[in-house]
């Protein structure tokens, strides 16, 4: 395993260097028919070279968050769902990685997860709410198991700076194309050679071309780690009917909602996926894809009858595609490995139920609502700033007390209310012994205390 | 003059060789200290395991006052295991724990109160994934083993290694296959 990972740094580091030489050029013809000339090549390859460090830069400073940021994932503690928590934890022992990655959720009722981060000791993993809620015990472990190893083959890496190169290939070109577009005529009247048309037009060609040449590159390796990503999986897990079962449920999930898919997703995220949303069946099988055919991968997984090692899924990558998959130090490292049996599942609707339930408590307190359970079954939901201190069972008028020590630690703040006394200048303390000054002009709405953080409703 | 190119490239030839010799060892020492590591990630989770049962116990003892056997038998088993000193002596007590476990848990099936109970509903799942994750650290030890000792036979590595005494570390095995059934506690 530890040759492999090592190979797949030296190829990530072959593909950037490409990509950098490619931006280089880019740089290089732009800057010559700029400004012209040999220091025109000089400054448009530096300036682009500059371009990506600075991308590079952010990206590695705070690209994680960012990339979580926009896909409004948030993060959980073991409390908001312990099984999908413990399942990650026996993951991170399974692959004998150092750290636990922090665990994040995704409001999206469509089955999705990926993993991002800048090393291995830092990484976080990412779910949507959809895929808590469909997937049992065993499937749930292949999909994380499948991140994890994307985890610890450093593709998480590789993929922020590989996006970040086509990014800057993107930027340069798009700009380039564009100042043509707009100057142009202005430059063709100050009479240029036919030599200078022709680079001119080579220069246009390439800039079109060049991110595509770029996205060519990275995907052909997307491809590839998504097959080692599984077939890690199904060696950490010794089980990999659970991946393919999970990979039937996600892309079956999609058929129907293409569309919702296609409109929950940024696209700049979809090659991060474990199922590319964006790329469902069809023209899966393109150049252009970055992740294989869902449907081979699952055949594949479905086709390593009784073993779960390395060689067992090469030859079933053999036997469904006919081609190779694993590197040749990867399969001969050791023989077929047995497989484990499905976990039992006694009552599998209870065990759903209990999974919707999980889910829709976990989003109920991302909303800030407060969950007070009831003897008789109902839980009872308080929004956090409500003044009641104690509130009623519906069903069976049990009465139960707010826990108001519980409401300050939740993340929504705690909402609290002053009386206005009159309509000249005046001042109240806040709960946390904050003075507050409220303007004639104010007669009502909400203020926040500066120093506790809750919000202060003001009543007339 | 000659001499001196030959004693400058035998000194180099020398420097080359020791450095590369150096390299070996400490890749050796590196992946020796990831089994050592990876064994003791095995403790931990039976350690895990240990402190979970009192905590089972008692839940289960308010609903199933019957089992009390039962119950008494986890608890010796428990015992058992924590004092256990050596290899050999916890790991046949640990899959005797595993073997009380099992039984508890089939015994648990005839309460549906107790299966009710949220409180019992986390426990399980805790137990759960306690033995995924005592059965995933094996699994990962003896992963560790196979790289270590698949390097420490190969040469040249080899024969650094047996210059050293790296010897090679043996893999987790159950011992016989009863035991290797039991641990599949199913709920």
């Amino acid at each position: 395993m530890w040759e492999q990972i090592q190979s797949n740094i030296r190829r990530s580091r072959m593909i950037i260097a490409l990509m950098a030489v490619l931006l280089t050029t880019l740089g290089a013809v732009v800057g010559t028919v700029w400004i012209g000339g040999a220091e025109g090549a000089v400054a448009g390859a530096l300036g682009a070279l500059m371009l990506w460090l600075l991308l590079w830069i952010i990206s590695l400073s705070g690209g994680d968050k960012l990339i979580l940021m926009s896909a409004r994932a948030k993060e959980i503690k073991k409390e908001d769902a312990p099984i999908l928590w413990n399942v990650v934890e026996e993951m991170t022992i399974a692959s004998g990685l150092g750290a636990m990655p922090s665990i994040h959720v995704i409001d999206n009722d469509l089955p999705n997860a990926f993993a991002t981060g800048r090393k291995p000791e830092t990484a976080s993993v990412a779910v949507t709410s959809g895929l808590l809620r469909r997937l049992n015990r065993d499937e749930l472990q292949g999909v994380i198991a499948h991140e994890i190893a994307h985890i610890k083959n450093y593709d998480i890496r590789f993929l922020t700076t590989a996006t970040v190169m086509v990014g800057a290939i993107v930027i340069v070109s798009d700009i380039f194309v564009r100042s043509l577009w707009f100057g142009g005529g202005r430059r063709r009247g100050s009479g240029r050679g036919d030599g200078q048309m022709i680079f001119l037009i080579l220069a246009l060609v390439m800039a079109v071309l060049a991110p595509l040449f770029a996205n060519l590159l990275y995907y052909s390796v997307s491809r590839k780690r998504e097959y080692l990503a599984d077939a890690s999986a199904a060696r950490y897990t010794r089980y990999p009917l659970g991946l393919a079962s999970a990979l039937r449920k996600i892309s079956g999930s999609f058929s129907g909602h293409r569309k919702a898919a296609k409109e929950s997703t940024a696209r700049a995220l979809a090659p991060m996926y474990i199922v590319n949303p964006l790329q469902l069946s069809g023209a899966s099988a393109s150049l252009m894809a970055t992740h294989p055919p869902t449907e081979k991968r699952i055949a594949v997984l479905e086709a390593m009858s009784g073993g779960a090692g390395w060689i067992d899924y090469e030859n079933a990558f053999k036997k469904v595609t006919g081609d190779d998959c694993l590197s040749a130090g990867l399969t001969g490292s050791e023989g077929s490995v047995a497989t484990r049996q499905a976990t039992a599942d006694a009552d599998a609707k209870a065990a759903k139920q209990d999974r919707a339930r999980v889910v829709t408590d976990m989003l109920d307190r991302f909303a800030g609502l407060l969950l007070i359970p009831c003897a008789c079954g109902v839980r009872i939901k308080v929004p956090s700033g409500a003044r009641h201190e104690r509130v009623s069972c519906p069903r069976c008028g049990t009465g139960h007390e707010v826990p108001r020590a519980h409401g300050e630690t939740e993340a929504a703040p705690q909402v609290l209310t002053h009386r206005r006394q009159g309509k000249d200048w005046e001042s109240f303390e806040c709960a946390c012994g904050k003075p507050h000054q409220l303007s004639p002009a104010f007669r009502a709405g909400r203020v926040s205390c500066k120093k506790c953080g809750r919000t202060i409703e003001v009543v007339a | 003059m000659g001499a001196t190119v030959v004693l400058i490239g035998l000194v180099v030839v020398v420097i080359a060789f020791f450095g590369w010799a150096i390299g070996i060892y400490n890749g050796l020492v590196g992946l020796r200290n990831r089994v050592k590591n990876a064994w003791s990630q095995i403790d931990v989770q039976l350690k895990r395991r240990h402190d979970l049962i009192p905590n089972l116990v008692e839940t289960v003892k308010g609903y199933a006052s019957h089992e009390a056997g039962t119950l008494q038998a986890v608890t010796e088993a428990r015992s058992r295991a924590v004092s256990a000193d050596g290899v050999a002596e916890s790991s046949k007590a640990e899959g005797e724990l595993s073997a009380a476990l099992g039984r508890l848990m089939v015994v648990v099936e005839q309460y549906p109160d107790l299966k009710a109970n949220q409180n019992f509903l986390g426990l399980q799942e805790e137990l759960t994934t306690t033995e995924n994750r005592i059965g995933f650290s094996r699994q990962h030890y003896n992963d560790e083993v196979m790289v270590y000792n698949t390097k420490t036979e190969v040469f040249p590595a080899s024969v650094i290694a047996g210059m050293f005494n790296f010897e090679q570390a043996d893999f987790f095995e159950l011992e016989n296959e009863t035991e290797r059934e039991v641990p599949k506690v199913s709920f």
